[in-house]
């Protein structure tokens, strides 16, 4: 198995520790007292979105994770399961809703989402950063008012609700950035 | 950093900072100006190269034969011009100063660059608190924010550890660290007392210094190229400025016996082995000047890239370098 010593230690590091994948979101290099070399470091859980402190001590090594990354388009909702397609193998994979996290906000069938597998099992999926939605439901539009400021709850055709200017409405195509949660703008299909 | 390759040839520093870094220089070449002190110019790669547990050199071939790039003798980039200076205090220096750049491999990170600047200067005939008067003044001077306080090593960790770090067992450190909730490396040896002070240090001392503090009287065991005052306990007169938690300078009563620097240095290479680093050369050109005779004195070495992140209230040295390792 591979493996990182750490001298190759920076954020973004995908590495396993119990067997579980973490990656480094923090690595702080430190050398008190001009002694040991000290990497003070933050690693994620990628199962459990924990974060655990750990400092490793110069010429110490982590196992590096088996960490993939593909583009899977998601095909549709079975029960509590989400059911998402390799583009590439066609091959089918089934993640659960706490896999899925926040990303279910904006999954809509059809759509290409970048998929995180571990050992090659999915444990994880991002939807694109912009996505186009259709408005399921919110209260009538303020006609005539085009400002952003006034700001209104609109029901998404996924389900989820999304902060909208006061001039949107039912039907109305929208385009929002899923890292922020936030409306970018009126869009065409 | 999460910039395309394509802005890869730009700065990290914006012109802000160049100017203030131009303007430190200027003011610390001043300070030593108006102090008598030689500014000096010594070699980056040499011959010889300073034993240390825990610094790893760059080095490179001088090679004699441009068909056989890959042969030749070896010379090493400098991780400080300690050596170099000191064969000039030898060969009759008084007070020199020099600003010059400094390699370590693997030392990187929001406070270390592999290639860094160092301010390092000697004067004949001082004393460790004349060392320490001086770099106080040379950072009152750089930074306009006061005289440095000053607090023994031992007194340092009597107050924030609750130990005394010359007498305390590793066992007792180890749970000191452990009962502080420090985050503790599982590799580190159990019975490594020096290691287990440097976490100490590092977790629970370090982080009071807020205001500029200058820490003596280090343990004997951690001596490096310092002299060891006999007393009971013996310490090492070595000296280092902290500011805003961050190591700026480190200076000492410098050693002059020559057969304690080779003893130091079977030592160090006895641990560099036993830590899976390779041996360095242990003869060199300064243990033969010590042999000649070096005057005492004392020596410091500053960090100036920090000395500019502390001016600028920077908070990584990416930023107060023009093109950090990663651009370099």
């Amino acid at each position: 198995m591979a493996s990182y010593n750490t001298s190759e230690f920076k954020k973004g590091l995908k590495v396993q520790l119990d067997g579980d994948p973490y990656m480094m979101i923090e690595c702080n290099f430190v050398k008190p007292g001009k002694g040991n070399a000290l990497y003070k470091c933050k690693l994620k859980n990628l199962l459990r979105n924990t974060v655990l402190e750990r400092t490793y001590k110069g010429g110490d090594s982590l196992e590096a994770a088996d960490i993939t990354e593909i583009k899977a388009q998601y095909l549709y909702r079975q029960g509590d399961n989400f059911v998402f397609m390799d583009n590439e193998s066609y091959e089918q994979f089934e993640l659960n809703a706490g896999q899925v996290d926040e990303a279910w906000k904006y999954l809509k069938e059809g759509m290409e989402c970048s998929m995180v597998l571990f050992n090659g099992n999915p444990i994880s999926v991002t939807p694109p950063n912009h996505v186009v939605l259709k408005i399921e439901y919110c209260e009538p539009a303020v006609r005539g008012n085009t400002a952003t400021n006034l700001t209104k709850p609109v029901k998404l055709e996924t389900g989820a609700t999304v902060i909208c200017p006061a001039f949107v409405d039912i039907g109305d195509l929208i385009k929002i950035d899923t890292r922020t949660d936030e409306y970018l703008e009126r869009a065409r299909e | 950093m999460n910039i395309s390759s394509a802005d890869d040839f730009l700065p990290t520093a914006t012109w802000d900072m160049l100017r203030l870094r131009a303007q430190l220089l200027r003011r610390i070449r001043e300070f030593f100006d108006s102090r008598g002190f030689l500014e000096v110019d010594t070699p980056l790669l040499s011959a010889d190269v300073v034993v240390d547990r825990h610094l790893d050199p760059f080095s490179t071939l001088l090679s004699d034969d441009p068909a056989r790039p890959e042969s030749g003798r070896r010379l090493w980039l400098q991780t400080s011009p300690e050596f170099a200076m000191k064969r000039l205090m030898a060969a009759g220096g008084e007070s020199i100063y020099q600003i010059s750049h400094a390699f370590r491999q693997h030392e990187s990170g929001s406070r270390h660059n592999p290639e860094f600047t160092l301010v390092e200067w000697y004067r004949r005939g001082d004393q460790m608190a004349d060392g320490i008067d001086c770099l106080s003044d040379l950072a009152e001077a750089a930074l306009e924010r006061g005289p440095a306080e000053r607090i023994a090593y031992r007194d340092a960790f009597l107050q924030h550890v609750g130990c005394d770090p010359h007498t305390a067992t590793a066992e007792t450190l180890r749970g000191r660290a452990k009962s502080a909730g420090v985050a503790i490396p599982a590799s580190l040896g159990p019975q490594d007392r020096d290691s287990w002070l440097e976490l100490l240090l590092g977790e629970l001392v370090e982080p009071h210094f807020q205001r500029p503090t200058i820490l003596y009287d280090y343990p004997a065991s951690q001596a490096a190229l310092a002299r060891v005052r006999n007393e009971q306990p013996p310490v090492a007169e070595r000296f280092e400025l902290y500011m805003a938690g961050i190591e700026l300078a480190n200076g000492y009563h410098e050693l002059v016996d020559a057969e304690v620097l080779r003893r130091r240095n079977r030592e160090n290479n006895a641990l560099r082995i036993a830590d899976g680093r390779p041996p360095l050369p242990e003869e060199s050109r300064l243990l033969a000047a010590m042999d000649a005779g070096l005057p005492p004195c004392t020596g410091v070495a500053l960090g100036f890239d920090r000395l500019v992140m502390l001016a600028a209230g920077a908070d990584s040295i990416q930023q107060v370098l023009a093109f950090p390792i990663d651009r370099a």
